[in-house]
C-alpha cells in the first residue's frame, strides 16, 4: 500500500496506518467476499465437493427459465410504472423549497416504504385489496365489480404488481430527485432569452439533460425489484413464481428440480443480472454527473 | 414575455403551484390508501361489522402476554441487532473511512467500491453463501442472534457510508486534524475530541439509517432461521392478523420519526451553507 500524502511519509508510521486498515479489510472480507464466492462458487459443485457444470446447466431448464423470466417481467414492469409515477411527483416537488418541511416529510415517507416495507407492504395490500380488503370490500358493495371474479390473483405474481410499485415510486423520489434538483434555473432564463417556448425547454434541454439520471434511476428500480425477497415471501408462503422465491424454495429443500446446489446456480444468474445492471447503472450515472456540479 | 420567465418563484422551470397540488395530491391519496387499509382492518369489530378500538385497547392493556411475548422478544432481538450494527458502523467503518480520507486518499475509490457493493448483490444471494459462515460463526460464538449484526453490518454500509462520507467531504477533516496533530494531541485524541465531534451530523444520520434498515429487515434472519421484528411479525400474523398490523403500523411510524430525524439534521446543515454563499456573494 502507498502513502498518498508527502508531508506523513515516514515509513514506521505509513506501516502502522495501513494496519489500522486491517480490521474493516478483514471483516469485508469474511462477511462480504467470502459469502458472496460461497455462493457463486456452490452452483460449481456437487454433493460430494468435486467440481460440476450440472448446476449450472439447471439455469437453462425450462422452470428456471420461466422463473427468470417471470422476474425480469415484474421487474421491467413496475420499474417503467414506479419511473414514471416517481419522475412525475419529483417534477412537482420542484416547486416545493429544497429545505421546506414539505421536502423532508416527503423524504423520509420515500425512505420507509423504500427501504423499510417488505413484510408490512404485504400486509397493507392483504388489507387494502384481499379477499376482504377495504377496496376490494367497497368496490363490491358500492359498484358491484368482483375484482377477483378470475380467481384470488393477490397471492401469485399479478398481486406482486402492486405492493412492488408501492416501493419503487418511493425508491425513484429518492434518486432521481438530485437530478431534477440540479436543473439549473438560467438554462430556462437563457432558453426564453432566445426565444424559446416552454415546451422547446423541456424537450431540448432539460429531458436531455435528465436522461442518463432517468435510465440510470430506471435500472436502479429494475434491480432493486429484482432483488427484493421479503414482500413476495410473506405474501406467497408456497410458491416458487420469482428468482428470490425459487431460491428460497431450493435452500428450503434440498432435492428441488433433482439437482443439488441449485440455489448457488440461481444466485449466479442472479448475480450475473445485477452485474450487467449496476454496471450500465454507473456508465449512465457518470453520463449524468457531468450536469450536476 | 415568455411564460418561463414571467412565473414566480425560485425555479423559472418549476410546475405552477395548481399543476403541483394536483400531481402530489393524486399521488398521496393513492399511497395513502393502503396505509389506511391498514387502520381500518385494525378498527374492524368483529363480524358483525362496524368499528371501534377494542383491538389497540386490548393490546396496550392486555400488555404483550402469551402470543404477543415472541413479538417483544423478537423487538428486543432487533433492537440488539441495531445496536450491534451501529457498532460495527461506528467502531469499524469510520475509524477506516477517516484514516483512509487522512493517509490514503487515493483508495478513496476502492473504498466507495466496497461500501456500495452490497446494493448489487441482493441479500437473498448473499444468504446463499451465509448459511455456511454462519455454520463456522455459530461453532465460534454459538449461534445466538446477535451473531447476524455481522451480516447487517454489511446490509447497511452503501447507506451508512453514504450518510458519512457526504458530511467527511464537507468537513476538512485533514486540515483539522492535521491542525489538532501540530498541537500535540494524539491520534486518540484527533479522533475523538476533533473528528467526532465535527462529523456528528453524518454519524448520527448513518447511524438512524442503519437503525431503520436493520429494523425493517427479513430476509437474512428469515432464511438463517432467526427470529427478528419481521420474521416474529409474519408469524404472528398467521395467528392474529389483526395484533401484527397494529405493531406494524407502530413500526412505520417510528421508522418514519427515526427518518424524519435524519432530514432535519440535513436541513440544519444546508441552511448555513446558503447564508455563507450569500455572504459571500455581497463581499
Amino acid at each position: 500500500m502507498r502513502n498518498g500524502q508527502p508531508l506523513s511519509s515516514r515509513n514506521p508510521r505509513g506501516t502502522a496506518a495501513a494496519l489500522g486498515l486491517l480490521p474493516f479489510a478483514i471483516y469485508v472480507l469474511l462477511f462480504l467476499a467470502v459469502p458472496t464466492l460461497i455462493a457463486i462458487a456452490t452452483g460449481f459443485f456437487d454433493k460430494a465437493g468435486s467440481f460440476t457444470l450440472d448446476t449450472v446447466a439447471a439455469l437453462g431448464s425450462p422452470v428456471v427459465i420461466s422463473t427468470f423470466f417471470n422476474s425480469f417481467w415484474l421487474s421491467s414492469l413496475t420499474a417503467v410504472l414506479g419511473a414514471v409515477l416517481g419522475a412525475l411527483a419529483c417534477y412537482a416537488l420542484l416547486s416545493a423549497r429544497p429545505d421546506g418541511s414539505l421536502r423532508i416529510a416527503v423524504d423520509s415517507v420515500s425512505g420507509v416504504l423504500a427501504q423499510f416495507g417488505g413484510v408490512m407492504l404485504a400486509f397493507a395490500f392483504i388489507a387494502t385489496i384481499g379477499i376482504q380488503g377495504m377496496v376490494t370490500v367497497w368496490l363490491r358493495d358500492t359498484f358491484g365489480v368482483d375484482i377477483y371474479t378470475n380467481g384470488v390473483w393477490l397471492y401469485e405474481m399479478p398481486g406482486l404488481v402492486l405492493p412492488y410499485i408501492y416501493f419503487q415510486v418511493p425508491l425513484m423520489i429518492i434518486t432521481f430527485m438530485p437530478a431534477v434538483q440540479a436543473l439549473k434555473p438560467q438554462w430556462a432564463e437563457a432558453n426564453a432569452t432566445l426565444g424559446g417556448t416552454r415546451a422547446s425547454y423541456w424537450f431540448r434541454i432539460a429531458f436531455p439533460v435528465l436522461a442518463p439520471s432517468f435510465f440510470g434511476s430506471l435500472l436502479l428500480l429494475f434491480a432493486n425489484a429484482f432483488s427484493s425477497y421479503a414482500t413476495a415471501a410473506a405474501l406467497s408462503s408456497q410458491g416458487s413464481e420469482i428468482v428470490p422465491l425459487q431460491i428460497r424454495a431450493a435452500l428450503t429443500s434440498e432435492t428441488l428440480l433433482g439437482r443439488e446446489n441449485l440455489a448457488g446456480a440461481l444466485a449466479l444468474g442472479m448475480i450475473a443480472v445485477m452485474v450487467v445492471v449496476m454496471l450500465s447503472y454507473s456508465a449512465l450515472q457518470s453520463r449524468a454527473a457531468r450536469w450536476q456540479q | 414575455m415568455s411564460p418561463v420567465l414571467s412565473r414566480r418563484g425560485d425555479v423559472a422551470h418549476a410546475p405552477s403551484r395548481a399543476v403541483s397540488i394536483i400531481i402530489l395530491a393524486v399521488i398521496g391519496v393513492l399511497f395513502a390508501i393502503p396505509i389506511l387499509a391498514m387502520v381500518e382492518f385494525t378498527l374492524r369489530a368483529g363480524l358483525s361489522g362496524g368499528h371501534d378500538f377494542s383491538r389497540w385497547i386490548a393490546l396496550f392493556q392486555g400488555g404483550f402476554t402469551g402470543t404477543y411475548r415472541t413479538v417483544l422478544v423478537a423487538l428486543g432481538n432487533s433492537l440488539g441487532l441495531a445496536m450491534g450494527t451501529v457498532a460495527i458502523v461506528l467502531i469499524l467503518l469510520v475509524p477506516t473511512m477517516l484514516l483512509l480520507h487522512i493517509r490514503f486518499p487515493r483508495l478513496r475509490r476502492v473504498m466507495e467500491f466496497i461500501c456500495i457493493l452490497p446494493i448489487s448483490i441482493p441479500a437473498i444471494v448473499l444468504v446463499v453463501g451465509l448459511a455456511p459462515v454462519y455454520s463456522v460463526v455459530a461453532r465460534l460464538f454459538g449461534s445466538g442472534v446477535w451473531t447476524l449484526a455481522f451480516a447487517y453490518g454489511i446490509t447497511v454500509l452503501p447507506f451508512a457510508y453514504r450518510a458519512i462520507q457526504s458530511n467527511i467531504d464537507g468537513v476538512d477533516v485533514r486540515t483539522l486534524s492535521e491542525a489538532a496533530r501540530s498541537l500535540g494531541a494524539g491520534w486518540w485524541s484527533v479522533l475523538l475530541l476533533v473528528l467526532v465531534p465535527n462529523l456528528r451530523r453524518g454519524l448520527l444520520a448513518g447511524t438512524f439509517i442503519s437503525v431503520a434498515v436493520v429494523l425493517g429487515e427479513f430476509t437474512i434472519a428469515s432464511l438463517l432461521n432467526r427470529i427478528n421484528l419481521q420474521t416474529a411479525l409474519l408469524v404472528v400474523s398467521k395467528a392474529d392478523p389483526y395484533v401484527a398490523v397494529i405493531l406494524s403500523l407502530l413500526a412505520l411510524i417510528f421508522a418514519f420519526l427515526l427518518l424524519l430525524a435524519i432530514g432535519r439534521l440535513g436541513a440544519e446543515r444546508r441552511v448555513p451553507v446558503r447564508e455563507r454563499s450569500r455572504v459571500k456573494g455581497k463581499s
